[in-house]
């Protein structure tokens, strides 16, 4: 038995030898190059919250990349909900959000009670909520896009869902959505379903256009979707201000969100490049729609997706830094 | 992912038989069937009067409660003693652990690149441990299963998964083993855990998910605690079943001989149950991995992040190459342990020539294993796994073709099915249940609970019923039941069809299993995408979604009772002329009833674990109200209380069943 064992280790050892021999290059060996052009050192661990939506992925992206390769900082990118994100600021594992939808509730419980996060000016995007149906239908039947004519074609966009009644599709619970309440107060013959997810919802488009079915339902831009079925937008009632102060007697159109940035308060403090960077940030639909297109259907990584359209838009990014 | 014994139904004692069994076995068919024809007069009498029911965005004053308690909570984190020197420090001492495992296996550490150890030394060791504690099988396909990570692109995610899996099956081990022993000693604190156990593997995650980043902040330490918390239980409940199950003779020897409570426990106790105790450490293995995709939504890094990103742009093929990464992980853990637990049984029972050399062998594959270690942390090509994960995108192109073939071909006939079952079976329950007055729905659960499972199932069905009012969302309750109920009823078709099929051919028992573990334990939305497109945003593709989790426990289970049938029996049969078709109905599935109850069991509480995620392609109620109180504050409570019906909807059912399945066993 002990020689079985001395020949297995001298059998072991060769190979180790061998395999040794044959090495390459060594870990470490490669000298640094991954701290990247930094000029200003003063740049520490920026923590940039990613909600889960393609447009926003498309901000972080950018930001990131800009942070990374001209300020030299440290992105670390954490993947959360809004909510999560939010409470963040709080505990300080949170510096910035990069596209707010309204989100009153959260800005008066952390910016003006906690007082942990300050708001740092618009994205640039608007962003815009309504009903939307798809492409085939608006063709075919263009009067569909006024919301009066709505009830006309109720029993058409009957489901086994709906009771009878028209469906109106709802998506992630996420955004802000006063269906429910316009559905009753415009008086119309349809019921809201709750599909729970932005997947569903897209999904529910994608398949109507594909196969000519009738849906109808809540949707929003910027939205990288568009770019692949390009939804058409119902009219409902003229959003004025203040029509929407009550949720339950809400008639009218949904205003158009300036999507905006928020920061945590130390991190605004802080003096670091990163948060002017994101105080500076701005661009329109049509960028982030651009981002957004190389990352959900070209299948880009959000780097090379951020590296095509930094190096094509070197002015607006210039303009951020300053 | 082998049958959860998670339910031992036939351990305690059989419940006294009710008085006057003969008379009662006759007329339980005939009362159930009463308790039907009056609930259906009086459906029709009082229909739509208090059915107690609350519009999407409406709150009951405890909703209220609840996030004004939250928002307080929140308010005072930084001062509040309790977290500095509570929370805090737990969240410290796991955050470091997680942080060393990451640097072991998958994160770059310190100084380097990469991590202490590359690809093949975590490959080389897989395949040791895997050898050391199970067989030279397993140890293949451990190999095989980690060499594929690679493969398909995914190396450093796959690793970031595992360590996190580590990291949180260490720490629920760490609690469960001496939790489950002690429920296995003392029967009063057994009585005082169940509940606990109950809530933590029904409550949904996405409820706690909030308040854990509250409480832990956002990073491995609330990733693996929110795992622990669903994970823990099979251990517990597992360990404590394998604790009473040592023979009483054997314990009551170890005390003749005069040995101490203390010695009894370590020298008797415990060697006896370890077989079983692996078991409970599978199933934990196994609740784990189910809780990638969830955890990746507080920021746990690995394939969960691929799963949830690559959905957001409907991007099927990519979600399924890392879903199926985690697939094969579960099979490879799963595999491994059931042949740790096998291992020791079968050591002792053969002893062939191996046996001999194997000390040796493992001595020779320690050093082989650290030699591989050693590569690894020095040469960058046993680091970085070569190559660009080619495998993984044609696993990703060939997917998308597939799902788009099916969305092209068969919606038509899958609307047709959806439509016959809607309307045919789901509509007219659910318009039963949720458009009848409160109290009687309650009073007809109650008496079902009284008839099937004694008057203690009724006693627990009547507090069950009281909360459920309580909550405030007893109208989605309603309307969740129905499809759960829906849902069950199709698991069970599907489970005894298969489960037959399986039980009475080994062969097909083989080939059918990998796929059952693979709908366990893929996350959900890697299939419900093409499902959506079959069956649109209803309730329909929620009971599918449903049926795809649960009904593979229900075939397992009844697989497993068929087996149990006593060979002779079904030769009796078979030589009195019996044709296969009278076997099965006429022996084989009464035989196994036991196991059926079980299944339902089963079946219904996996059913009612995919509420959630029902909840957000297209179910709504109750699974959308926690979905929706995850996602905006002012509905927090709301989607708390939801979370509650569940949960009480699942004990309710629990303890019908099982009380039922004594009964049957009796």
């Amino acid at each position: 038995m002990a020689r079985h064992w001395r020949a297995g280790a001298a059998g072991l050892a060769v190979l180790g030898l061998t395999l040794t021999a044959c090495g390459g290059a060594k870990v470490g060996d490669s000298s640094s190059g991954s701290n990247g052009a930094g000029s200003s050192g003063k740049c520490a661990t920026f923590n940039l919250a990613v909600n889960p939506w393609v447009g926003y992925e498309a901000d972080a992206a950018v930001v990131a990349y800009v942070a990374e390769h001209n300020l030299g900082c440290k992105v670390t990118k954490k993947n959360l909900k809004e909510e999560i994100a939010w409470q963040g600021f709080g505990t300080g594992e949170v510096d910035a959000v990069l596209e707010n939808w309204g989100h009153d509730d959260l800005k008066k419980k952390y910016v003006t009670q906690q007082k942990t996060a300050v708001e740092a000016g618009q994205t640039g995007n608007k962003g815009i909520i309504g009903w939307y149906v798809p492409p085939w239908l608006a063709k075919a039947h263009p009067d569909i896009l006024d919301w009066k004519n709505l009830d006309k074609y109720a029993s058409n966009f009957k489901t086994s869902e709906s009771g009878g009644k028209g469906q109106l599709l709802d998506g992630d619970p996420s955004y802000v959505t006063n269906d429910a309440a316009l559905v009753k107060n415009l008086k119309l013959d349809f019921k809201v379903v709750y599909a729970g997810s932005e997947t569903a919802l897209i999904q529910s488009f994608r398949d109507a256009e594909k196969n000519k079915k009738w849906v109808i339902g809540y949707f929003y831009e910027p939205q990288w979707f568009l770019s692949e079925v390009p939804l058409k937008k119902v009219s409902l009632p003229t959003y004025t201000t203040g029509c929407d102060a009550d949720a339950a007697k809400v008639a009218c159109d949904y205003p158009v969100y300036d999507l905006d940035k928020i920061v945590s308060a130390k991190f605004a403090k802080s003096g670091s490049p990163a948060y002017n960077l994101v105080k500076n940030f701005n661009w329109t639909n049509e960028d982030q729609n651009t981002v957004a297109k190389y990352i959900a259907q070209d299948k880009m990584s959000d780097e090379a997706a951020a590296k095509k359209w930094v190096d094509a838009n070197k002015d607006k990014v210039d303009a951020w830094l300053k | 992912m082998t049958v959860a014994i998670e339910k031992p139904e036939k351990t305690e004692a059989a419940e006294p038989a009710a008085p006057a069994k003969g008379a009662r076995k006759v007329s339980r068919p005939v009362m159930i069937g009463a308790i039907f024809v009056v609930w259906l007069v009086l459906f029709a009498v009082l229909r739509g009067k208090q059915t107690l029911s609350l519009a999407v965005a409406d709150l009951t004053d405890l909703h209220r409660w609840i996030n004004d308690f939250n928002d307080s909570i929140g308010a005072n984190r930084n001062s509040n003693p309790l977290f500095l020197y509570f929370f805090n420090e737990i969240r410290l001492v796991i955050d470091n652990l997680v942080t060393f495992v990451q640097h072991l296996i998958s994160q770059p550490s310190g100084s380097r690149p990469v991590p202490e150890i590359g690809w093949l030394g975590v490959v080389g060791l897989a395949g040791y441990v895997s050898w050391a504690a199970g067989n030279w099988r397993v140890a293949l396909l451990a190999v095989a299963g980690f060499t594929f990570f690679g493969l398909q692109g995914l190396w450093q995610e796959s690793m970031d998964t595992l360590a996190l899996i580590l990291c949180a099956v260490f720490v629920a081990l760490l609690f469960a083993i001496p939790l489950g022993v002690w429920a296995g000693l003392s029967d009063r604190f057994n009585r005082i855990m169940t509940p606990f156990l109950d809530f933590m593997q029904t409550m949904p995650t996405f409820v706690y998910l909030a308040p854990l980043t509250l409480f832990f902040l956002i990073g491995g330490a609330s990733a693996t605690i929110a795992t622990v918390i669903y994970a823990a239980p099979p251990t517990i409940r597992i360990t404590a079943h394998a604790i009473r199950n040592v023979s009483k003779t054997t314990v009551e020897a170890a005390d003749s001989l005069g040995a101490t409570r203390r010695q009894s426990l370590l020298k008797v106790l415990l060697p006896m149950s370890k077989r079983t105790v692996v078991m409970g450490v599978n199933q934990t293995i196994m609740a784990a991995l189910a809780m990638v995709t969830i955890a990746a939504l507080i920021n746990a890094p690995g394939l969960g992040v691929n799963v949830l990103q690559a959905l957001q742009s409907l991007d099927v093929g990519t979600a399924f190459n890392a879903g199926l990464a985690i697939v094969v992980m579960a099979i490879v853990l799963d595999r491994v342990t059931t042949a740790a637990s096998a291992r020791e049984e079968n050591a002792r029972r053969s002893k062939n020539r191996f046996v001999k050399w194997r000390r040796p062998l493992l001595g020779l594959g320690a050093v082989v294993t650290v030699v591989l270690i050693y590569l690894s942390h020095t040469y960058l090509w046993a680091a970085d796994f070569p190559g660009d994960g080619t495998v993984g995108s044609h696993i990703a192109s060939a997917t998308d073709t597939a799902t788009n073939w099916a969305q092209d071909h068969l919606s038509g006939l899958t609307n047709a099915f959806r439509d016959a079952i809607t309307n045919g079976l789901l509509n007219p329950f659910q318009t039963l249940l949720t458009d009848s007055p409160w109290w009687l729905v309650g009073a007809v659960l109650i008496a079902l609970a009284v008839v099937l499972g004694g008057w203690k199932a009724g006693i627990t069905a009547a507090v069950c019923v009281g909360l459920l009012v309580a909550t405030g969302v007893w109208s989605d309750a309603m309307t969740t039941l129905a499809s759960t109920i829906v849902a069950t009823v199709l698991v069970m078709i599907l489970g005894i069809v298969f489960g037959v099929w399986m039980g009475r051919s080994m062969m097909v028992d083989r080939m059918i299993r990998p796929t059952l573990d693979a709908a366990q334990v893929m996350p959900p939305f890697v299939y419900l995408v093409p499902f959506l497109a079959l069956f649109g945003a209803t309730r329909f593709t929620a009971i599918v979604a449903a049926i795809v989790y649960g009904a593979p426990v229900a075939m397992k289970i009844i697989a497993d009772g068929i087996r149990a049938v006593p060979e002779t029996t079904v030769e009796a049969a078979t030589s009195a002329g019996c044709n296969t078709w009278q076997i099965i109905t006429k022996v084989q599935l009464p035989m196994s009833r036991s196991a059926l109850t079980l299944a339902t069991n089963q079946g219904l509480i996996y059913v009612l674990s995919m509420v959630v995620v029902g909840g957000l392609v297209g179910a709504g109620a109750l699974g959308y109200d926690v979905v929706a109180g995850f996602s905006q504050g002012e509905l927090y409570g709301k989607g708390l209380a939801a979370g509650l019906a569940i949960v009480l909807l699942g004990v309710m059912f629990d303890r019908i069943t099982q009380a039922a399945a004594r009964r049957a066993g009796a």
